[in-house]
């Protein structure tokens, strides 16, 4: 997949808490992503990755801090930036079928020809075949790659993925590796969580490991890429 | 992009879901029918009483139905966390609120015209000469219950006993749908019958406040 | 701790004073005799039930603009004792109801909204133990608590405009019944009285609720750690 060269975009995280109750998912956690990088999210469960990653999507209010996304010169962009963003969950609807739940969001995202959009990303994602298909009747694979399409309907400059290979078999692990290839060779900027070495975690330029809602290791001062995704000493 | 056709691109989306499986337009049309039933075993049903009777009994079924009928409203979109996909994605949160109540009302509005001939039947009610009235009645009364039922259900879907907890908190709220509409369809329903303008009036000013109060603070229903 | 001891003197005396008015200071109502003196009891505490559940709604619009969890404990303070109010309105009205007309309950529009407000509250109160992440349950209890307050005074006018078409037995008479000077001023005093003890119980369940609420935080968070 060869997407348009996308205007790059960094983000900058200031501070961020996020308190539920009296958890602290994220203490503290200040981050600056260069526009362009591909960040590779590295924790154990309940380390803050998801809360992060939900945060800059903007599901998410920081309990205090802030979060700003940044064009190039690192000046803050005002405008909504187009952020793509795929979970663990699949958020499309089971009961419409493949080609009806893009055309939905594309429709809502206002983007100009949903439909053609929609066709694109189906014979993108390997589903053309199976557009007219309820979602209900796929399996965990095809509905990962659902979940994809659906996170690159508006192009977006900045693409976050939490655990984005769960449920992927190794050709689609390979498939989703390519595209993201992709993406950051046009300048997307990429943050993903992971578990450990991959095909995918290949990819980033940066790695930054989360330990109980702070930063504990980050490339950019120093640590190792393999020792920040691998869990030892966990 | 804007309001209006995010909330048409929902409302599709509703209708559609809906009317490809019928099962929350079948299950509460039933509801309502056993309810009436059930009723009518408590007191005299074929008297001249009974015509008094069947105005608080049809608003008193709706109101049940629709407690059960909006539990999945926001409870669906949590299953493959599709409430996160249209937050992404629509512009203004208000259109996800805007398009349920919408969709909401015309079910309820649907099984409630499909209920009124029954009734008719079953309790000697004129319900024709008077039908253009009632159904301003039933969609004044629907629309008051669609909007605080729906803003609720944002809240029940995510508490524990939800099931009872729904009607709990939205039964009191619409007392005031439920005295107004009564008053309205008994007027209605009378042997001399006319419109009720005051309980109108209510059902309006009810359905303007509670609507605009789902505007300012539908966002944060959806809060995570 | 002196000023605790100072306002609840104060209250008592208050309230000392409001009881002898109603039972000595006012004068005995023509037709209904001494039962009536429940009035000032009656009235007082729905006034300060609803003063109450102000409280609790200017609480709540303010804990969803701020999202500082004191907002949230005066909240759920004024709502308890705006119910504590209105329980004492639904009890004291079958008990004047009886002698007078002899039936306990009578569906009189003021009563009848008064109970359902009461339910409203229950609800509030209920919804907070069904949901048990704090943050959550402030925000959706605070959002819950504003609907309900504006359905009040819908509630009363809809029911109001109802029972005139069904007169009833109307408790404590009708809003036209005259009331005496002497019995306004025992009436509004009664309600100052009312509503120094709302203050008091108000803040002694708010501080209650605070240190609950603070134990609380740290609790989750040496066991989330």
């Amino acid at each position: 997949m060869t997407p348009a060269a996308v205007s790059p975009v960094g983000i900058r995280f200031e501070n961020i808490d996020k308190r539920y109750g009296g958890l602290y998912a994220l203490r503290r956690v200040s981050l600056e992503i260069t526009a362009g990088e591909c960040v590779a999210l590295a924790g154990r469960n309940g380390s803050g990755k998801t809360t992060l990653l939900r945060i800059a999507a903007r599901l998410v209010r920081p309990s205090s801090g802030s979060i700003t996304f940044l064009d190039r010169r690192n000046g803050a962009i005002t405008a909504a930036s187009r952020t793509g963003f795929v979970a663990h969950a699949t958020m499309v609807y089971d009961e419409l079928t493949a080609e009806e739940n893009l055309l939905l969001f594309a429709q809502l995202l206002g983007i100009a020809e949903p439909a053609a959009r929609a066709e694109t990303l189906l014979a993108e994602v390997g589903l053309s075949d199976r557009r007219k298909s309820l979602v209900r009747t796929f399996s965990r694979g095809m509905r990962q790659r659902m979940a994809i399409a659906r996170g690159l309907l508006n192009e977006p400059s900045v693409f976050l993925l939490d655990e984005p290979a769960t449920g992927l078999d190794p050709y689609g692990v390979t498939w989703l590796a390519e595209t993201l290839r992709g993406m950051r060779d046009a300048g997307s900027t990429i943050v993903m969580s992971l578990h450990g070495e991959s095909e995918i975690s290949a990819l980033a330029t940066r790695a930054v490991r989360l330990e109980a809602g702070s930063v504990i290791a980050d490339t950019r001062t120093g640590a190792s890429l393999p020792s920040i995704l691998t869990f030892a000493g966990a | 992009m804007s309001l209006f056709s995010n909330t048409a691109v929902l409302l599709g989306k509703e209708l559609r879901t809906e009317f490809r499986s019928r099962e929350l337009l079948t299950t509460t049309v039933v509801f309502i029918l056993v309810v009436v039933v059930l009723f009518s075993f408590t007191f005299d049903a074929s008297s001249a009483e009974s015509r008094r009777f069947a105005a608080s009994l049809l608003w008193l079924a709706f109101l049940f139905a629709a407690s059960l009928m909006l539990q999945p409203c926001f409870l669906r979109e949590q299953s493959n966390d599709t409430l996160s996909a249209l937050r992404l994605s629509v512009t203004d949160p208000f259109a996800i609120f805007a398009a349920k109540l919408s969709a909401n009302t015309l079910f309820l509005l649907l099984t409630e015209l499909l209920m009124l001939p029954v009734f008719s039947v079953l309790f000697n009610v004129p319900v024709f000469p008077v039908f253009g009235e009632l159904v301003v009645v039933l969609f004044l009364g629907s629309l008051g219950v669609s909007i605080a039922g729906t803003a609720l259900s944002a809240i029940s879907a995510q508490a524990r006993m939800r099931e009872l907890l729904l009607p709990l908190l939205l039964l009191p709220l619409l007392t005031p749908v439920l005295v107004a509409s009564t008053r309205v369809t008994l007027a209605l329903l009378d042997t001399e019958p006319y419109m009720e303008w005051k309980g109108i009036g209510f059902l309006v000013v009810f359905d303007v406040v509670f609507l605009t109060a789902l505007w300012l603070f539908g966002e944060y229903l959806l809060e995570e | 701790m002196k000023k605790h001891a100072l306002a609840s003197a104060v209250v008592f005396l208050l309230l000392g004073a409001a009881a002898y008015g109603a039972l000595f200071v006012a004068p005995t109502e023509k037709t209904m005799g001494t039962i009536q003196r429940i009035f000032y009891l009656h009235v007082s505490s729905a006034w300060t039930g609803l003063t109450a559940f102000f409280i609790c709604f200017l609480a709540n619009l303010v804990y969803v603009w701020r999202r500082e969890p004191r907002w949230d404990w005066l909240a759920v303070s004024a709502a308890e004792v705006g119910l504590v109010f209105t329980t004492v309105v639904l009890v004291t009205g079958p008990i004047w109801a009886h002698p007078v007309w002899g039936i306990w309950w009578t569906w009189d529009a003021r009563l009848t909204s008064t109970f359902v407000l009461w339910l409203l509250y229950i609800s509030y109160l209920l919804l907070r133990t069904l949901v048990e992440e704090p943050d959550r349950r402030a925000l959706f209890s605070a959002l819950f608590g504003i609907f309900a307050f504006i359905d009040v005074p819908l509630v009363f006018g809809s029911i109001r405009w109802w029972r005139t078409q069904h007169p009833q037995p109307v408790v404590m008479g009708g809003s036209g019944s005259g009331l005496e000077p002497t019995m306004w001023y025992v009436l509004l005093f009664s309600w100052g009285a009312m509503l120094s003890l709302m203050a008091l119980l108000v803040r002694a369940r708010f501080e209650f609720e605070a240190v609950r609420g603070e134990t609380d935080l740290v609790r989750r968070e040496a066991e989330g750690v």
